[in-house]
This record gives structure tokens, sequence and C-alpha cells, in this order.
């Protein structure tokens, strides 16, 4: 039986994933805008995210919030030592999220809000990568506050994670094209998932290797025997999807593609899991200790219980009303 | 130690910075949301044309300025942990939970209905629309809810104990979302959205009668909003006074700095309506004031004593200066938005409503003031609650993160230029759509045919009015 703290920690987990799986591609989308010509090609790629975008990144006010509220402790630490890559990541969402009304709204100076969508979505996930380097390579704690300066989070390892996190990103928008759209637009996107999709498994073997080397603690959650019998599907499960995917893009499949990274996703996510599980704060601080009262995480569970599946629901709907290519009329 | 003054300071500098910032969207937002429900139903409901060019007109609006409060509300998601860690830390527990709902209830309600509501209209029926629009204006409204509930618990905290660890622990969580301020607190933010939303409507329509007095929908638009600034304007004074009452007995200082009582009255206190705090001498200088008038307001009563601020701790006064001032400046624009509502109303009952062209000034004069209340509201209750962040029990100073001077003054830096640029920008587009004369048909936001395009500014030709929802449903 699972405690409280454990299961909601499972719960941001799950809030968490969706962010970088939804926000994902359509940051991802942002990240390739430079590669996509001028016209109806960026139009269309930015209509097929226009309706769900807001969505998408509700999901991270979710986690931030949904942090704050159970593991208030953690919130605390972590915020002030990813000072400067949060802000900027909330700069740059800024300059992409307006994007998406202002490009229309002044087509005099379209080129100057593309550019903001594509820099501001290239740099929030650059700092969200950052976020995650700067978390696994440790933070210094004194007391119930962050101990360490205000640049500890800018290492080599940490500047990998942000490179890895763009270019994963692009490879979520690359196969969500191929999914929404078709013509040279798709031909395009089917270019981009290839070379996203080389570079994304590099990426993830450089820190997958990285990482075990980074804290004792890592390496015995992945190398203890008999433990290694079990985290060891982890990797032996990507090269599988990895090799689905080349086959799913050598058949011009038009939506494994996109299913198959969000199991590359799914599957750094788990490995990001055994490396930090039971902590919270790698290395400093455990889930449990940083969780809220007992009488916090079970308010919010009755709602959370109760809210997500309608969550789900809905946005499920949404999705399923602006189904289908973009460009295309006919759904209604 | 100078230094860690500069980096509290530096600190609240940007959260009151991002949050005022920030503000300005939702008030509007909120009532905006409000009366595109209304429009539409009423075009559903009479099947009148105005109303679906009306819906189309704001909705181009609301999509805009949705946008921008999406964007700078994440900021404070954050931010919370980025500059007020400690805050974090020991309030997460009540607060956290709070914000948590207002994510699950309202936020993704509205993420998840809005693309249908700007692009859907082809996709969906015109009920499951309608539906769309409504579920966006209650999401607004449960934001307000919880946000509110959490942000009075700030001001009244109630329905807790404090842990070993220095933590608020919740004890009941209903004594906690209803505590003591909250129910004035939300009548009063969520009228003054209203009010903030009618007065730029009503500027609009005024705007656009001054240039053209037989234009249908500028008529629609300036009439509702005058009704429903004379409905809610009188209760917003009413409320307002409930809500003064509340603070004066839950946070008597507050009341104290605003009313500028630095000394004590023991024969009923002045309304005073002018002069110049001096937080230093404890003092208020070039005083000017009504006999009587503060005790009977407050105590209603002629010649209740009040105490003043010489008889509490000066390390616990708010900045009196803004308190004050701020305060004048929410309740003289009220007193102006009372005073258009009631010419409106003069002018309606003698058939000039629509002709009157000093009204219509008047009215555009009047259209940012909403805006402006609302912002000297916040600030007069939140920097009435200094010098504290939870009130009475963890000061400011208690409250800020671990941080340098260097690291908070580059972030405040960075917040200043790309607000005042990003959304400086962004005003300028809603003016520029405000500018445009409402037309018939008014071309909305859905796709005639991808891409996705406000045919209002691009060429003739992207408008296609056979492509209008309505246009060949409604044969018209």
């Amino acid at each position: 039986m699972m405690d409280l703290p454990t299961l909601w920690a499972f719960i941001l987990a799950f809030a968490v994933f969706a962010y970088v799986v939804l926000d994902g591609f359509d940051l991802g989308i942002g990240i390739l805008f430079p590669t996509l010509q001028r016209g109806p090609e960026r139009d269309q790629a930015m209509n097929s995210v226009a309706p769900i975008w807001d969505g998408n990144e509700t999901w991270l006010v979710m986690g931030g919030g949904g942090l704050l509220a159970a593991f208030p402790l953690a919130y605390a630490i972590i915020m002030p030592a990813v000072y400067a890559p949060i802000i900027a990541m909330l700069l740059a969402l800024i300059f992409r999220g307006v994007a998406f009304e202002f490009r229309w709204r002044d087509p005099g100076h379209q080129w100057f809000w593309d550019l903001s969508f594509a820099s501001g979505s290239i740099l929030a996930a650059f700092a969200q990568g950052v976020t995650l380097g700067a978390l696994l390579q440790g933070i210094v704690v004194e007391g119930r506050q962050y101990g360490g300066g205000w640049w500890d989070w800018l290492s080599p390892f940490s500047l990998l994670t942000g490179v890895s996190v763009v270019i994963g990103y692009a490879l979520l928008g690359s196969t969500w094209l191929i999914m929404k759209t078709e013509g040279a637009l798709q031909e395009h996107a089917f270019r981009y998932a290839r070379i996203t999709g080389a570079g994304t498994l590099a990426a993830i073997a450089a820190v997958s290797l990285a990482t075990p080397f980074l804290e004792e603690a890592y390496y015995e959650r992945w190398f203890a025997w008999p433990h290694v019998l079990f985290t060891a599907q982890v990797p032996l499960l990507v090269v599988i999807i990895a090799g689905a995917f080349v086959l799913s893009l050598h058949r011009r499949n038009e939506r494994l593609p996109f299913l198959l990274a969000l199991a590359l996703f799914a599957m750094s996510m788990a490995g990001l899991g055994i490396s930090i599980f039971p902590d919270i704060v790698p290395g400093a601080v455990r889930i449990h200790d940083a969780a809220a009262p007992e009488s916090s995480l079970i308010f919010m569970l009755i709602g959370a219980g109760f809210l997500i599946p309608i969550i789900i629901a809905y946005t499920s709907y949404s999705y399923w009303i602006f189904r289908g290519k973009v460009g295309h009329e006919g759904y209604h | 130690m100078l230094d860690g003054i500069d980096a509290l300071l530096l600190a609240r500098v940007q959260f009151a910075f991002t949050v005022s910032f920030h503000f300005i969207f939702p008030a509007f937002t909120i009532g905006l949301a409000s009366y595109l429900a209304v429009l539409e139903g009423l075009w559903l409901w009479t099947g009148r044309t105005v109303f679906l060019d009306l819906f189309r007109y704001w909705v181009k609006i609301f999509a805009l300025t949705f946008a921008m409060g999406v964007v700078s509300g994440i900021v404070l998601s954050y931010q919370f942990g980025t500059n007020w860690s400690a805050f974090s830390d020991r309030a997460g527990p009540i607060v956290g939970p709070l914000m948590a709902y207002e994510v699950l209830t309202a936020f993704f309600l509205e993420a998840g209905f809005l693309g249908i509501m700007l692009f859907g209209m082809n996709r969906v029926g015109k009920g499951l629309h309608f539906t769309a629009t409504l579920m966006v204006a209650v999401g607004t409204l449960l934001s307000s809810f919880w946000v509110l509930a959490a942000n009075s618990w700030m001001h009244t905290p109630v329905g807790y104990s404090i842990s070993e660890a220095g933590q608020f622990v919740p004890e009941d969580w209903w004594q906690i979302v209803f505590n003591p301020s909250f129910p004035y607190r939300l009548v009063h933010t969520v009228l003054g959205a209203y009010l903030t939303t009618a007065l730029v409507v009503g500027a609009v329509g005024a705007w656009h009668l001054l240039r053209e007095s037989t234009n249908e929908r500028a008529r629609v638009m300036f009439s509702m909003a005058m009704g429903m600034l004379i409905v809610a304007a009188p209760i917003q004074v009413f409320v307002g006074d409930l809500h003064g009452l509340n603070t004066q007995e839950h946070q008597p200082v507050k009341v104290l700095a605003l009313e500028g009582h630095f000394e004590s009255h023991p024969n009923g206190a002045p309304l005073y309506l002018f002069g110049i705090p001096d937080q230093e001498a404890g003092t208020l200088r070039y005083a000017l004031g009504i006999p009587k008038l503060g005790s009977l307001i407050l105590h209603h009563s002629f010649d209740a004593p009040i105490e003043g601020l010489d008889t509490v701790p000066r390390e616990e006064w708010p900045p009196v200066a803004i308190v004050f001032w701020s305060f004048r400046v929410m309740v003289g624009l009220g007193l102006l938005m009372l005073a258009l509502g009631g010419l409106a109303l003069f002018a309606r009952w003698r058939g000039r409503l629509y002709d009157w062209r000093n009204l219509h000034r008047f009215a555009v004069a009047m259209g940012p003031a909403g805006f402006i209340a609302v912002l000297a509201g916040w600030v007069t209750t939140e920097v009435g609650r200094q010098p504290f962040t939870v009130y009475g029990m963890l000061r400011t100073a208690e409250s800020v993160s671990p941080l340098d001077a260097p690291a908070v003054a580059s972030s405040l830096i960075a917040f200043i230029v790309v607000y005042f640029a990003v959304f400086s920008v962004g005003t300028w587009y809603i003016f520029r759509l405000m500018a445009h004369l409402p037309v018939t048909p008014e071309p909305g936001l859905e796709p005639g045919d991808a891409p996705i395009r406000t045919a209002g500014i691009t060429p003739a030709p992207a408008i296609d009015p056979d492509r209008a929802i309505g246009a060949t449903k409604k044969g018209w």
C-alpha cells in the first residue's frame, strides 16, 4: 500500500510527464519554426497547436503549484537553486505565448513574432533542461533553505541536459507535424523527425551515461544486484522503441512516430524516477521529509482524484474536436 | 546586512510589479468572459445578428488579453518559490492546496474550452459552443474564488496550527477557505472586474458613437455597458463599505493607515479627505477633514472613539502614505463610476443615450478607470497588510528567499523590460482592434480556410461572409 507522500510524488510525476510531452510538442514546433518556410507552412504548423497550447501549458502550472502544495519544502529549496533558468523559462514562455495571438494581429511585423515564437520556444526548452540537470547534479541545502550561490546551476552536465531537451522537444514537434499535416510540410517533418530522432537517442545515451557517475546513490540505484535486473529493462526498452521508431519512419506511418516518441519520453521519465527515488531534492531531501502535512495532502487528493479524470476527459474531447489534418475543412 | 535589506526590497518590488501587471488582464477577462457568454446567449435566444457581431468583435480582444493573462500568470506560480521560498515552505501547506484547486477547477477548464470558444464555431453545434463559452466564464470565476480564498487567508488567517518546523498546518479547511475576509473580498473583487469590463465596453461603444451615432452595434454595447454600470456601481459602494467594516474588525491597523489616523480620537474621529501622511513624524500634515464623519462611517456613531496608529508599535505600521492615497484613488474613481452610471440612466430616460456627446466623452475618459481603481484597491489591501505576508503571523522580511541582491535585481530588470515591451505592444494591438468600427457581419477567429486568421486586419479577400457561421445556417 502506497502512502500519501509517495502517491503525491507519483501524481506530480504524472503532471510533469503530461507537461513535458504536451507542451513538448508545441514547444517543439517553435523550435522547428526557423526551418519552416514563411507563409502557409508556418501558419499551418502554428494552427496545428493554436487551440490546445494553453491547455498544454496549464500542466506546467499544475507541476509548480502541485509541488508547492504537496512538497512545500522541496519547492522552497529547488526554486531559488534554479533561479536563473526558471526566470529565463518564464520570460521565454511570455515571448512564445503571446506570439500565438500577436503574429496574426500584425502582418507587417510577423517576422518579429515568428522570431519571438522560435527563440522563446528554444530558450524555454533549454531552460527546462538546464533545470533538470541542475537538480540531478545536486543542490546545496542549509537547514530548510537553499544554501548555494546563484550560478550553481551552471555546469557542463546541465548544459548537456538543456540541449537534450531542446532536441527531444523538436522530435515531439516534428512527429506531431507528421500526424497533423500533409504534402511538403509533412515531408519536411519526416526529414526532421529522422534528424531529431537520432539526436534524441544520442542525447538519451549521453545523459544516461553521465548520470550514474554524478552521485554514488544514482549508481547504486541503477547497478546494485539484483536491482539491475529491473533497471536494465529501461535501456532495453529504449533500444526496442528506437528500432520501432526507425521502422515507422521508413514505412511512413503518420501516427506511430509520435506515439513512439512519447514512449521514448516515458522511458526517460522512468529512468529519472529510478535515479531520484526516494529523494525529491536529489541527494538532499526525501519525499517523506518534504511532504506537506497529511491534512493538506488529503484535502488535495479528494479534488485531484475527482478532477484529474474529468480534466483528461474534456481535454481529450477538445483534441478530438480539432482532430485531423490542419488546413482541411470538412470536420464539422 | 545592507545586502539583505536590498534583496528584500528588490523582491518586494518585483512581486508588486509582476502581480500588478498580471492583475490587469484577469481584471478585464473575468468580466469580458461573462459578457461574451451573455452576448452569445442573447444571440441564441433572440437570433439577433447584432449579438453575434458583438460576440465576434469582443472575442478577438478577449483572445489577446487572455493570452497575456496566461503568460503573466504562469510567472506568479513560480515566483512564490523563486523569490519567497521561506513563505512557500511555511505557508505552502495552506496556500499551495488552494492554488492547486485553482489549477484543477479553473485553469484547466478555461484552457480546455478556450480553443473551442475561439476557433470551434464551425466544428461544434451552437449549443456546444455556447457551453464552451460558459465554461470559460465559469472558469474565470472559479479562479477568482480560489485565488482570493488563498489571498484572504493571508489577511485573516484561521483554521491552522503551527508545526515544530514552523509550518502552518491546516486543521479546518472549511474555516480556511471561508475565512472572515473572504466573502467580502471575493464579491468586491469580482464586482470590480465586472465594472472594469463595463467601463471598457462602454468607452469603446461611446468612442464609436462619437464617430457614427447610428451604428447599431456601438449602440447596443454602450447601452449594455451603461446598464451594467448603474446596477453594479451602487452595489459595489455598498459592498466596499461592508468590506471596510470587515477590515476594521480584523485588520484595524490597515484601516487606521488608509484613513490617515495617526493620532487617537477619544471623542469621535474626523473623516480626512486630504492630507500628506508623514510616517516619520507620525502625523497627517495639511489635514483636511470633516469632523466626526470618520467615526460615523466606521462605527455608525458620531462620538465613537478611535484609537490611532500611536497605540500601535511602529514596527507594525504599514507604509501609510501609499495606503492613504491608493484608497482615495479607488474611492474617487468609484464615485465617478457611479456618476457616469447615473448620467447614463438620466440620458436613457430623456431618450438621449445615443446622441449626448458629452456623456460619450465622459465614458471614453472613464475607459481605463476600472483598471486604475482595481489596482489601487489591490495596493490598498496588500500594502495595508504589511509588514506581514500572513497577517500578524509571518513577517515579509522572514518570507523572502536566501538570494543575493544582484540575482533579484537582474531578474527585476528583465521582468520590467520584457513586460513593458511585450505587453505594451499587446495593448497597442488591443487598441487597434477597439478602434475598428464593429461591422456586420463581424469576422470571427475561425479559420474560414486555414490558416486561422483574424480577418479584421488581413486584406479584404480574407473575409468571406458566406463562411461566417450563421450566415449559411440562419440564412442571412
